[in-house]
């Protein structure tokens, strides 16, 4: 009994480590195929339009209503110690050092990440994929690193919009419902954030979220079954293993940023 | 007469599944041969080995005189230029319309101008009849539209070698000829090889020079199609008149239907 749990165990280990190797041989086989897209920029910004343009309205409402919280329970906790004036400043730490890019990844990996999943998987089902390397054409050149690329930019870029969103919608509860004064709100908060310890930090978080969510969509779009349920389980692993990734780095990262 | 792909003592298994055992087999240049055998006989694995997409557990398969060897890529995808290969369900790229599909590989492969693709798409569709079909989306079009489609963009780079996978499955008897003649047709314009796996006797043999008879990994017959009509051998006779029972079996091999139904078992 012992011996077939430890031996289940052993495979079990081995297993992981063995599909995170195919995983990192998989990324670096792409980024080693990433410098042809220099002649081919248009590859890139398609996708761009695509995974960002798509998901800035699911962004920017999550921003807001974030914001809206932010506000409400940022000045029924400094309201308790009468600083009420720094709900600028709390609101706009808290977007841009964690919120902004955590919930923007989240919302990424749910919204993109799954896309991207689903459409890599279907052309693998649908042998696009074989039919390219047919036509010898890499398919991780020409259509995952694209995508990769388009990941990485877009979710930076979505991080500030929710967090400048975010920010308005704190001020929207803040200042114009509750009453919290307008130039406190705005100069506590231009004099309490940091350019590079708060905003860089934030998007640096966001570009290693980008990084990991959208290889983590396309690999698991590139290894599926290619049959609907292979699909449709790859879907759902994106989005628990995105998830999970993305928490788990924002641990690691916030830990680092602290020294 | 060179042969342009030869196959010798080729071994295949998935695991420790054999799926083709100690296979040889020549293609001669600008000829159209078929393979032929039921389901799951190893057809598709051949065109998946030619195509450098598996790799052989022993013996070699060549093209044009080189091996093909799935982990020398650049050399791979080199050979793969001057291949083309139509999948069973077309494989066309549902994003991009007909005229997009066809005009992939040019832009892939060539710095043509754009006014120059657009007249080499239109020659390529014109061939297989859908021209004025270009600004169309895969969706919008039938079955055998969509093949006919996908073997426009097959020889958008007039390939030595063509190969087809089941290209008649699924097509009514309209599509069926109107395909069969396509192959036969672009193999002799284009001076080109043909490669047709498929199990369609009667469009197979009205178009193929010479046809390779395949059972369980192992060829079982080959010859001409004239040859094979009447050939004696039991799998060729039971395959090429669709007989029910032969050398593969109406029923799934097992125990007697007495024995599950508890009446005489044993006996």
């Amino acid at each position: 009994m012992i011996v077939q749990a430890i031996s289940s165990l052993g495979q079990s280990v081995r297993e992981w480590i063995e599909n995170l190797g195919y995983a990192a041989r998989t990324l670096f086989a792409m980024l080693g195929t990433s410098l042809g897209l220099l002649r081919r920029p248009r590859l890139v910004t398609d996708q761009i339009h695509f995974i960002g343009n798509y998901s800035l309205v699911i962004i920017g409402v999550s921003g807001l209503f974030v914001g809206f919280v932010l506000g409400l329970q940022g000045y029924y906790t400094l309201n308790k110690y009468g600083s009420e004036q720094a709900l600028g400043l709390l609101v706009a730490l808290s977007l841009t050092r964690e919120l902004g890019p955590v919930v923007t990844a989240l919302l990424f990996a749910g919204r993109a990440g799954t896309s991207l999943t689903a459409e890599i998987g279907l052309m693998k089902a649908g042998e696009q994929l074989s039919a390219m390397e047919m036509m010898a054409v890499n398919p991780l050149q020409r259509v995952i690193a694209p995508r990769f690329w388009a990941g990485v930019i877009a979710m930076p870029v979505l991080a500030a919009i929710f967090s400048a969103v975010g920010i308005l919608g704190g001020y929207i509860v803040g200042v114009k419902m509750i009453g919290v004064d307008e130039g406190a709100f705005w100069s506590q908060m231009q004099g309490g954030v940091d350019i590079w310890k708060d905003v860089a930090n934030g998007v640096l978080k966001s570009v290693v979220f980008g990084f990991a969510v959208t290889f983590i969509a396309l690999f698991q779009g590139y290894e599926a079954q290619p049959t609907p349920e292979g699909v449709s389980r790859a879907t759902t692993r994106t989005v628990v293993i995105a998830s999970l990734t993305v928490l788990w780095l924002d641990f690691m990262l916030t830990a680092l940023m602290f020294n | 007469m060179s042969n342009l792909v030869e196959i010798r003592n080729l071994h295949f298994s998935y695991g420790e599944r054999p799926i083709l055992a100690d296979l040889n087999m020549d293609f001669p240049c600008g000829k159209v041969i078929a393979v032929m055998g039921g389901s799951g006989s190893g057809k598709t694995t051949i065109l998946r080995l030619i195509g450098g997409q598996i790799q052989a557990t022993a013996g070699q398969v060549s093209v044009a005189g080189e091996v093909v060897d799935m982990r020398n890529t650049k050399a791979l995808y080199r050979l793969r230029r001057r291949m083309g290969m139509l999948f069973q369900n077309g494989a066309l790229f549902t994003d991009l319309s007909v005229f997009e599909n066809v005009a992939f590989p040019l832009r892939e492969h060539t710095d043509l101008s754009e006014e120059m693709i657009h007249d080499l798409v239109l020659m390529k569709l014109h061939v297989v009849g859908l021209r004025n079909a270009a600004h169309l989306k895969p969706s919008e079009i039938s079955g055998g539209m969509a093949r006919r489609v996908a073997l426009a963009r097959t020889i958008a780079l007039d390939p030595q070698l063509i190969m087809y996978d089941e290209p008649f499955a699924g097509l009514d008897p309209i599509s069926m000829g109107v395909t069969a003649n396509l192959i036969r047709n672009l193999n002799d314009v284009l001076g080109s090889t043909s490669i047709l796996v498929s199990h369609d006797v009667n469009e197979s043999f009205s178009i193929a020079d010479y046809v390779y008879f395949l059972s369980q990994g192992k060829i079982v017959a080959h010859g001409t199609p004239e040859q094979m009509r009447v050939s004696t051998d039991p799998y060729v006779k039971q395959f090429v008149n669709a007989e029910m029972d032969g050398p593969v079996p109406f029923h799934y091999p097992g125990r007697s239907l007495a024995e599950d139904l508890g009446i005489g078992a044993g006996r």
